[in-house]
């Protein structure tokens, strides 16, 4: 006999591991996500309550499905949908114990594709994509975005809603729609993973957290699709990323910026396997995409030995690739940065310009703190400093501003 | 947060283990491991060589210099002969993981969670100079930027 406060984690726990997979199946077996979820749900609420007393099954995930098959099949029979098809299923429930248990990875695919589908909001493929793929609550996606339980609840019910009314099929996307379909997926989890990278809000280790979860994420649709290349140089940017963050931070959670990193500090085994996820991207031979790219600058980053050593020069020849294959301000400013490095802050600053002349970025602190750095460093201090003035003024972020008025400050 | 499952099992279970056919211990382990990658939570993992009679040994800090010895392999009674670096949301999730390794009786998984930057914070260097280049953030929001496609940020 388990007391019940025992159950629960141990339950989250399960769910961690099965949630996607029981919710796949489920939703597999009706053809409706939202139905899935809902049913998944009951299974969940079942078990909290008959656990403490009958204990723990000896296989936890396929009790759950099981309880949710059931309860389907009371769904069907209330609207009297019940053909030879769900007949069958519910003679099968009758006959075998439920300990048998074979999800399969296709289900598990669909539901990915289905939590990001184009259809919803970002917002939506996201809470829906953490809560049926990744198995975590409400409660704590809530806390790991530091928004109210509510909102996220909110989140999700109007997700299940617009799929409903979309009549989403619970499917992999035809051939035509597949590539669009993966970089919605692919931009889920990216999204995921930047909400954690550089969040403004919450403490530092929470930001991991959400940062792990991203890459737990994408190591799943990795596994899931090892034939996309864009897939693992997802996992790969995420890895390398990441291995930075022991030295990202001060004791006092003052960013620590790339130059000054201790670089012994950077987590070397993540290093390596972001290095093999990037490989077996290349593996593949279809090129690099926008996360290759990335990558590749990640990886010229992590194998310097000081900010002085890095290969400036492939830096910006990958900025330039990137930007070409998808154009962005912000990616034109890093080729600035990375420019300046290069071959000097003149020529980085003819790049700066012309961003400031097209009016890129307009109310960021980006272009100005990036233009005033490049000012300073040519020995133009009264435009370094009204440049990073205003930098300073648009930040939004306390801490970068304090950085930026401290540069001030040494000018 | 990361755990360590360590495998250790006494010299009984691994003779008990070469009843069964190799090729289906290693089915088994592989089936295992695979769960686990799929569910993205596996980073590392290595099994140790059982012939620690021949290629083990042991370095006994006792003495100055430290000691090199065929190691008391004879009377310890358990082994330590592999182990997973798994990353997980929470200490049940580790015991849930744990307790689907395929190992019979007489081993054992000691779970031990590896230590993290959090665990050093209060010794974390502190000399830094705040070099202000707006690098990190820039490339924090152009990841964003193409996480979003591209519309500007």
């Amino acid at each position: 006999m388990t007391p019940a406060s025992d159950v629960r984690p141990t339950l989250d726990a399960v769910w961690r591991i099965e949630g996607g997979r029981i919710v796949a199946t489920l939703a597999a077996a009706c053809g409706d996500l939202a139905l899935a979820e809902d049913l998944a749900q009951e299974a969940f609420v079942e078990a909290l309550r008959s656990w403490p007393d009958g204990g723990m099954p000896d296989n936890p995930g396929a009790w759950l499905t099981t309880v949710g098959k059931r309860r389907l099949i009371d769904t069907w029979r209330r609207r009297e949908r019940l053909d030879e098809r769900h007949r069958a299923m519910a003679a099968e429930l009758e006959e075998h114990a439920e300990d048998r248990w074979e999800p399969i990875d296709d289900d598990v695919l669909r539901l990915v594709f289905t939590a990001c589908h184009p259809v919803l909001s970002k917002e939506a493929q996201i809470a829906l994509t953490l809560r049926v793929v990744a198995g975590l609550s409400t409660e704590e996606i809530a806390r790991l975005f530091v928004v109210p339980v509510a909102t996220v609840q909110q989140r999700i019910v109007r997700a299940k809603k617009t799929l409903g009314a979309a009549a989403v099929p619970f499917e992999t996307p035809e051939p035509s729609e597949w590539r669009a379909r993966l970089s919605a997926v692919l931009g889920v989890v990216y999204l995921v993973y930047t909400e954690g990278y550089s969040a403004t809000t919450g403490d530092r280790w929470m930001r991991v957290e959400l940062a792990d979860e991203a890459l737990r994420l994408g190591r799943m649709v990795a596994g899931l699709l090892p034939r996309e290349p864009e897939a693992h140089a997802l996992v790969a940017l995420m890895e390398l990323q990441s291995s930075r963050f022991p030295a990202r931070t001060a004791a006092d959670g003052s960013p620590i910026l790339l130059d000054d990193q201790d670089r012994t500090r950077w987590d070397r085994a993540q290093i390596e396997r972001g290095r093999a996820a990037l490989r077996r991207a290349d593996a593949l031979g279809r090129g690099r995409g926008a996360y290759g790219l990335q990558a590749a600058i990640a990886e010229c980053h992590a194998m310097a030995p000081s900010a002085d050593e890095t290969d400036w020069e492939r830096i910006v020849l990958l900025y330039e690739a990137l930007g070409r294959l998808a154009p962005n301000p912000v990616v034109d400013l890093n080729r600035a940065v990375a420019v300046s490095r290069a071959t000097g802050p003149a020529s980085a600053l003819l790049i700066v310009d012309r961003l400031a002349g097209d009016g890129a970025l307009r109310g960021s602190h980006l272009l100005p703190s990036v233009r005033g750095e490049l000012l300073a460093q040519l020995g133009r201090t009264e435009e370094a400093r009204s440049e990073l003035a205003t930098a300073a003024t648009l930040a939004q972020n306390a801490r970068t501003r304090a950085v930026l008025e401290a540069k001030l400050a040494a000018l | 947060m990361k755990y360590m499952l360590i495998m250790r099992a006494t010299p009984a279970a691994v003779e008990a283990y070469k009843d069964i056919p190799f090729d289906e211990v290693i089915t088994r382990m592989g089936r295992y491991n695979e769960e686990m990658i799929k569910a993205g939570v596996l980073l590392a993992g290595e099994g140790l060589a059982e012939d620690v009679d021949t290629t083990g040994f042991v370095v006994d800090f006792a003495s100055e210099p430290p000691a090199v010895t065929d190691g008391p392999y004879g009377e310890i009674h358990e082994l330590f002969n592999g182990f997973w670096i798994i990353q997980v949301s929470s200490k049940e999730e580790a015991a849930e993981w744990a307790k689907r390794c395929p190992l019979g009786p007489g081993s054992k998984l000691e779970v031990r969670r590896v230590t993290d930057e959090s665990d050093f914070a209060d010794f974390a260097d502190n000399e830094y100079i705040q070099k202000e280049s707006e690098w990190r953030a820039a490339e924090a929001t152009a990841a964003a930027a193409a996480a979003k496609g591209d519309e500007a940020p």
